[in-house]
């Protein structure tokens, strides 16, 4: 059963040949065997699961159905979910119960799906290696000694190893779009404000976005079906009709203008990775696609802009946690500034604490013209590059990742190389658009990723294309060896 | 040396809506600790504001009832520094776009004289918890009720030149927040708050000296004296040969000091960036035309309009204009008992003492618009004279009744049949036939006091019923002979 | 724009984040090699550019006044370090 794509979980469910039940315990079973060699998860909610399976079940037999009733999935552990440790994957939050549920987690519990656990990432989300969280770093089932990726490495693991159909995840630079690709799965960041962003902790507010992580595009248009929406809860969340993603899997491509930026061909990409996403547009084209030369001029200016502000946004959104109110409080602190100095040294991590000092840098007095401002121009230069791409193709294409996996604890000591791998997701971010990483083939037995964005509200569309890629190829059928 | 004073003023008003202004939580006064405070107050993580439109339309009011440019492109900002009563660890504030910008309010000053104060922003912002110091085991207690409860920042130019102008300054605002209905103006709970920013300088000298801010003053008397026992630290401190530092202190009633806060030594940089978690407030011209449709009329117009249309003096107008409260309930006098002048005086005098003898507000008189302006009427119809006026008001404050239940069931209707007076009169001129004679012979000068002693029998004969008017003219030509 | 012990300090004390002596340097370090990368911002020209906050140039939504929260002071406490008399305890603050 744990073969089985999401979709197929729900046409097995709605032809009854297996229960919610059933197959919510032969997944836990499976995640006590095997969990251990990858450490995906932080929390397993085994007991909120037979609960929500048994209630979907009953559900099922009173005559509903849906594409999520008694689906199985897991949440990256920065979604609240309500009387469940919501970590963060920091030990600021370890011992945080989350009082109340995310949008998300509860929009996905209405529509039935079964919650096994909360996945592990990079503490707070900072991170595009899955290293850094207080709870171990989690490993690449494709190979048990490389990296997962990050920050959303737990739910791609998870996944990749089939733990699981599907996962929740999110993505600031690019951190569930670049797991998703080093992992062998199809991830998508949708435009910002499509999914809520109430409950879910921030790491950069004007960043963020949650988005589903599937093996298939056809999983990840199930899933992103039941995350989209309006919410009035979050200020920032768009009020825009939400399509039926399904529904637009099928169309052709014939006519489907692909764009691929000049500037993606650089000296730092792989070559094995460029020849991977050149064979993917001949793919596309025999899908009847046509391929044009695009720029994106200031696409060099986008890692330095994204590492001031995210840091920045990071920077004042983690002042909250101060051992007052909730999360961890040092012992005996002798004073106030005590108490705020201690509970954040000992309870964030190394990488935390220099974003959020590079963040409060970049705001202070005398500095915040030449980085913060600065990077928000960059910023809006970012976008009208795209607007201007846009303006003659449908979709851009290219790598989600410079490298495939890297050894555990191989840039250890070079934070900023690791900075570097953000470099074809980030822009995606700053400009606020939708972005899909798929399977496209295997570097050394390492999966490789190819990156579609589309322009605002065009999930569909990224999903269209997916979708029909993965008609025509199987890359994204393979499985990890072991799992 | 001579020194020029230079004032300007911080006042945080909390702005009378239901709700916070970024969550939905109430925003009562004096509830138990942390019953007022949702996940948003709290700085849950996670949680995300989303802002209370009566907190713009109240900003907005303001803004166009002291004239000024509404920003109708404005951003909220984050305004970073650690604090327990501040649960996100930032206050969301605004900073280089404000809601409102440059106005100005008119003070009038001790010598009647209209002082224009400008006004160079004002911002909208949530308020800050509070810290309870009482013993908690050498612990302090945060309760984050008041956390999120939204405050419109006012910020003066530094135009006043000294502590009183200071205060007639935050009295007029204090009267227009409340006037325009957006605060209470409670001092006491906190509703306004009064910062002030003082420093001196050489008399004739174009740059300001350095100023000092005096944080959270929360009564008219204890700003006045703040204020000037500040200037006195600060030409004192000059005068030795020191020099002032810039700091945040406290005023301490007690002593009549200001003293430096501790926990402010340090200078703060606040980092301020646009809130990533709110999207930029754009106020279209529809919406300024909807809330301007809901002004009232303010204190200046109302002045204005007391003088022209009911003939008060500048002095009369300016108080009875002074409250909304007042301001009604003396229209209301006028339209039934129709004589402005008098209406401002009793209003000015006998109301105005009754309700200080009571300690009460005009809201809660215990004498109703309606029935001052009934008993008004009766003087001016002369059922009743001025004097006995006294009587029946002191009735209807008592519960009497109306003016005219009191006429009635005290009998306090004023003679006016001449033919009654009269034989009252030769009466009374019969029993004091000596003093008749006296007054004849007396000249000019003595007659008058002498007068006086005819209208006091007169008044006791007539148990102060007789009209006076006619008294005295009746009077006096039996006396002339 | 290369960091010091002294900026580290000051920027650190901002955050609240206590350093110990022996990090110090090995921090500096790591900030300055951020700031490296970040510093290649400056070679862009942006004059005439405007700051772009969000991606999608949207205008906030404005809420209703209505108190729509209620007393949940038992549930939120339940998960505080330290709580007395439903107040949360810090260290004492003298003003």
């Amino acid at each position: 059963m744990h073969e089985l794509t999401l979709a197929e979980i729900a046409r097995g469910l709605a032809d009854k040949k297996f229960s919610s039940e059933e197959l919510t315990r032969s997944l836990l079973t499976r995640i006590a065997q095997l969990d251990p060699q990858i450490n995906s998860f932080i929390t397993l909610t085994e007991d909120l699961a037979i609960t929500q399976a048994q209630a979907a079940d009953a559900r099922r037999a009173a005559g509903q159905n849906g594409a999520l009733l008694g689906v199985p999935l897991a949440h990256k552990d920065l979604f609240c979910t309500k009387g469940i440790r919501t970590s963060c994957g920091s030990k600021m939050l370890d011992n945080f119960k989350a009082p109340y549920d995310a949008t998300v987690v509860a929009k996905l519990a209405a529509a039935g799906t079964v919650t096994l656990g909360k996945t592990n990432m990079d503490e707070f989300a900072m991170g595009s290696a899955n290293e850094s969280s207080h709870y171990g770093p989690v490993k690449n089932p494709w190979n048990l000694e490389h990296v997962p990726g990050g920050s959303s490495g737990g739910s791609a693991a998870a996944v990749a190893a089939r733990l699981l159909p599907a996962a929740t995840g999110t993505d600031t630079g690019g951190s569930i779009r670049q797991p998703a690709a080093l992992t062998n799965l199809t991830g998508l960041k949708p435009t910002y404000g499509r999914v809520s962003r109430w409950g879910m902790i921030a790491y950069a507010s004007s960043l963020d976005q949650a988005g589903p992580m599937a093996r298939t595009a056809e999983d990840c248009a199930l899933l992103l079906q039941g995350m989209a929406g309006f919410d009035t809860n979050d200020s920032t969340s768009i009020d825009e009709p939400v399509p039926d993603y399904a529904a637009s899997l099928n169309g052709s491509l014939q006519g489907l203008r692909i764009g691929v930026p000049k500037e993606y061909f650089s000296t730092g990409l792989d070559p094995r990775i460029a020849d991977l996403v050149m064979a993917s547009v001949e793919e596309l084209k025999k899908l009847g696609a046509v391929v044009k030369e695009v720029s994106l001029p200031n696409l060099q200016h986008a890692i330095p802009a994204y590492y001031v502000i995210a840091p920045a946004e990071a920077s004042s959104n983690l002042s909250r946690f101060d051992g007052v109110r909730f999360g961890y409080r040092c012992e005996d602190p002798k004073d106030l500034t005590d108490l705020y100095k201690r509970s954040r040294a000992e309870g964030f991590g190394p990488e935390v604490q220099r974003r959020i000092m590079v963040g409060a840098y970049a705001l202070s007095a005398g500095y915040y013209d030449a980085y913060y401002l600065q990077a928000q121009k960059i910023r809006r230069l970012i976008k009208n590059d795209f607007m201007s791409a846009f303006a003659e193709v449908d979709v851009i294409l290219g790598p989600t990742t410079p490298n495939p996996a890297w050894k555990i604890g191989a840039k250890n000591n070079d934070p900023i190389s690791a900075y570097l791998e953000d470099f074809y997701t980030i822009t995606a971010n700053l400009a606020g658009l939708p972005g899909l990483s798929m399977p496209a083939g295997f570097a050394d037995g390492l999966p490789v990723g190819v990156q579609l964005l589309a322009p605002y509200f065009q999930e569909g569309r990224l999903l269209n294309v997916a979708h029909q890629y993965q008609q025509v190829t199987d890359w994204h059928t393979r499985s990890p060896a072991g799992f | 040396m001579q020194w020029e004073v230079v004032i300007g003023l911080e006042i945080h008003t909390q702005l009378t809506t239901q709700s916070k202004i970024f969550s939905g939580s109430s925003t009562t006064f004096g509830s138990e600790p942390n019953t007022q405070a949702s996940l948003v107050d709290l700085g849950m993580p996670g949680s995300l504001p989303v802002l209370n439109k009566e907190a713009v339309q109240m900003a907005v009011k303001f803004g166009l009832a002291i004239d000024a440019e509404i920003g109708q492109h404005n951003v909220f900002a984050r305004k970073n520094y650690f604090y327990p009563d501040l649960p996100k660890g930032y206050q969301i504030s605004q900073m280089e776009l404000p809601i409102v910008g440059k106005g100005h309010l008119d003070i009038t000053l001790e010598d009647g004289t209209i002082k224009r104060i400008g006004v160079t922003r004002a911002h909208l912002e949530e308020d800050a918890g509070k810290s309870l110091h009482e013993d908690f085991s050498g612990m302090t207690g945060i309760d984050l009720n008041r956390a999120g409860t939204p405050l419109l920042e006012i910020v003066s130019e530094p135009d006043m030149r000294s502590a009183k102008e200071a205060v007639a300054y935050v009295k007029a605002m204090h009267a227009l927040v409340r006037y325009l209905g957006i605060c209470d103006g409670n001092m006491a709970e906190g509703s306004l708050r009064c910062d002030c920013n003082v420093s001196i300088r050489p008399k004739g000298q174009v740059e300001y000296g350095t100023r000092c801010e005096i944080k959270n003053v929360n009564s008219f008397r204890f700003i006045e004296k703040a204020i000037n026992s500040e200037i006195q630290r600060q030409i004192e401190l000059i005068e030795d040969g020191g020099r002032v530092i810039q700091q945040t202190r406290l005023y301490d009633p007690a002593k009549d000091e200001t003293r430096a806060m501790r926990s402010k030594e340090e200078a703060n940089d606040y980092r301020y960036f646009p809130d990533p978690d709110l999207l930029p407030v754009v106020i279209e011209d529809s919406f300024l035309d909807q809330v301007r449709a809901t002004l009232p009329e303010l204190p200046p117009q109302k002045r204005e309009r007391f003088q022209s249309q009911f003939g008060l003096s500048v002095y009369d107008a300016s108080v009875l204009a002074s409250s909304r409260e007042q301001a009604d309930y003396f229209e209301k006098v006028v339209s039934i008992g129709g004589d402005a002048k008098l209406a401002a005086n009793w209003v000015m005098v006998e109301l105005g003492s009754l309700l200080n003898k009571q300690g009460v507000e005009i809201d809660e008189s215990p004498v109703s618009a309606e029935q001052l302006g009934g008993m008004l009427l009766r003087i001016t119809d002369n059922t009743i004279s001025g004097k006995i006026a006294k009587m029946v008001f002191e009735a209807m404050a008592n519960g009497e009744g109306s003016a005219d239940e009191v006429i009635e069931k005290r009998g306090l209707k004023q003679v006016t049949d001449s033919g009654a007076i009269e034989s009252m009169l030769d009466e009374v001129l019969a029993a004091n036939a000596e003093q008749v004679e006296q007054y004849r012979a007396a000249d000019e000068a003595k007659r008058g006091k002498m007068f006086g002693f005819f209208v006091g029998q007169a008044m006791k004969a007539s148990k102060g019923k007789a009209n006076p008017q006619q008294v005295n003219e009746l009077l006096k030509r039996k006396l002339e002979g | 724009m290369a960091l010091d012990r002294s900026d580290v300090e000051k920027i650190a004390h901002l955050a609240r984040l206590g350093l110990n002596d022996a990090d110090i340097p090995r921090t500096t370090e790591a900030l300055n090699s951020i700031l490296g990368l970040v510093d290649q911002m400056q070679a862009v020209d942006t004059t005439g550019i405007e700051p772009l906050a969000h991606p999608l140039e949207a205008s906030q939504r404005l809420r209703e006044d209505a108190v729509t929260e209620g007393n949940h002071r038992d549930t939120y406490q339940a998960i505080a370090p330290a709580v007395q008399d439903g107040l949360y305890l810090v260290p004492k603050v003298i003003d």
